[in-house]
């Protein structure tokens, strides 16, 4: 059974169609890439997937359970998403990253050391005490990471988790991730850095103007893509 | 009258009676204190949680409902004094309570008016919090209270200037206890309807040295209110 079922997913906002219809099934422990160009639905269809927007149309499964809006908070318990543009809370890295844990009522000895591992799997020890609000860019989004993973969901979706970030940044936060899938935790990047999903991707879709167009193993996307757009995707010359 | 002597006359009288901590003028003083601050409370007690469920659910008429609150954030005192009055009076709903001109009335008639403040300002609060933040509490499986406490600890800067602003409307009206606590010396007297009798009767200095004072007050009240807010605003 798939890890992630979704079945003609449809969505409108005020008219116009954003996603026309996406199938497409996700494997537990797949680390898959969602590319495509900017405004093509990839934030609104992650969005769907941990259950924060209902589908207009449709169905989403996780592990074979048809998302609703009724068991969606119980679903969403176990799926982590990291949003493009991390908002964290006034208060210190510590905290931020705790927090997630103080939600789920764990006990606060295992909260010390759950914390401290997150942390140290994004390189963020030496700022536990600092401000959440005073920190850059890339330490913000590493901090958004952690408080994800922090509580092992099986299902962890992120949103262009590096743009904008330095190559650095870039490397922590990959290194995460693929340690996160090796766990057997499934991933799914979206990302409009084809780089980045042939560096750690095992799968790649590309979703184009609100439908998939394109869904291969890596190596095969690449180099022997099923549609002349993918191929004008991946060398820079797709016009949208 | 010569403005500026009687108004000299007003600061020297002023600190004077400071100084020689006049009994009846402390009274005063406690008095506007003790209603303006209860009132803010129980102003902030009832506006703060209405505010937050107004503003944290969509409904239908919400807009309408939010309108109404920002409306009576200006509603006039005497307005509110009148309706108090109306209520507290023998015949009136609540007469069987006789507690009309007495400090508890003039608690009552200030909260009217300090509610809507609270609630209001706690509304604009919460509606200028950035979206994302309920989403991303929503998507880490944030529980309700969990929720409720950190979206009041964002938008706690906003709460204080709430306290601020009601306790301003609050100590500085007269109309609304001059009409329900019936300026009675000794009992119901506070300094802005005091300034008013003052003034009425001629005593220019006077008048003018319990103004002085209100002003102290109340800039002794703000500046403790504003430290706070200063201390817990956001490091960014
Ligand atoms: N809440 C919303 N209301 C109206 N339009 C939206 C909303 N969310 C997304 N859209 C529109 O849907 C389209 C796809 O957006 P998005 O899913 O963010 O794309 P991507 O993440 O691929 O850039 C865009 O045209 C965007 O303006
Ligand atoms: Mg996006």
């Amino acid at each position: 059974m798939a890890h992630v079922a979704l079945r003609s997913v449809r969505k409108s906002y005020s008219e116009k169609e954003i996603l026309k219809g996406i199938s497409m099934d996700i494997q537990r422990g797949e680390l898959i890439s969602i590319v495509g160009p900017s405004g093509s639905g990839k934030t609104t269809l992650l969005r769907i997937i941990d259950g924060l927007v209902p589908p207009d149309s449709g169905e989403i499964r996780i592990d074979g359970n048809r998302l609703t809006k009724e068991n969606a908070p119980t679903i969403r318990a176990r799926v982590g998403m990291v949003f493009q543009k991390p908002l964290l809370f006034d208060a210190s890295v510590y905290d931020n990253v705790a927090l997630s844990l103080k939600f789920r009522g764990v006990p606060n000895d295992l909260i010390r050391k759950k914390v401290e591992e997150a942390l140290d799997l994004v390189k963020l020890k030496d700022l536990a005490k600092r401000n959440a609000l005073t920190l850059s860019g890339g330490e913000a989004q590493r901090v958004a990471l952690a408080r994800t993973l922090v509580y092992d969901p099986d299902l962890i979706l992120l949103d262009e988790p590096t743009a904008n970030l330095d190559p650095a940044n870039v490397q922590i936060i990959e290194r995460a991730l693929t340690k996160a899938n090796v766990e057997m935790k499934t991933v799914v990047l979206v990302t409009h850095n084809i780089f980045q999903a042939r560096r750690i991707a095992k799968r790649v879709a590309l979703l184009l103007d609100g439908a998939v167009i394109e869904i291969q193993d890596t190596e095969s996307f690449f180099n022997r893509p099923l549609d002349p757009r993918t191929r004008l995707f991946i060398d820079g010359d797709l016009v949208y | 009258m010569e403005g500026i002597g009687i108004f000299l006359e007003g600061i020297s009288k002023a600190f004077g009676l400071i100084l020689s901590s006049d009994p009846e003028i402390l009274r005063i003083t406690v008095l506007s204190l003790e209603v303006s601050m209860v009132a803010t409370l129980v102003g902030a007690a009832l506006g703060m949680p209405l505010g937050f469920l107004i503003s944290s659910r969509s409904f239908h008429g919400r807009s309408l409902v939010v309108a109404i609150i920002n409306t009576f954030m200006g509603v006039p005192p005497v307005v509110v004094g009148l309706v108090v009055y109306l209520l507290l009076s023998s015949s009136g709903p609540l007469g069987f309570l006789r507690i009309l001109y007495t400090p508890q009335a003039m608690i009552l008639a200030q909260a009217l008016l300090t509610f809507p403040v609270v609630c209001g300002l706690t509304i604009s609060s919460i509606l200028a919090l950035d979206p994302s933040l309920k989403e991303t509490l929503k998507s880490l499986s944030a529980p309700r209270l969990w929720e409720a406490a950190i979206l009041l600890k964002e938008i706690r800067v906003g709460l204080i200037t709430a306290l601020i602003a009601a306790f301003g409307a609050a100590i500085s009206e007269v109309g609304a206890i001059m009409m329900v606590g019936g300026n009675i010396l000794g009992y119901t007297r506070a300094l802005t309807t005091a300034i008013m009798l003052y003034t009425n009767t001629g005593e220019f200095a006077l008048a003018i040295a319990l103004g002085i004072i209100l002003l102290i007050l109340s800039f002794a009240v703000n500046l403790t209110l504003t430290i706070i807010q200063m201390k817990y605003r956001k490091r960014r």
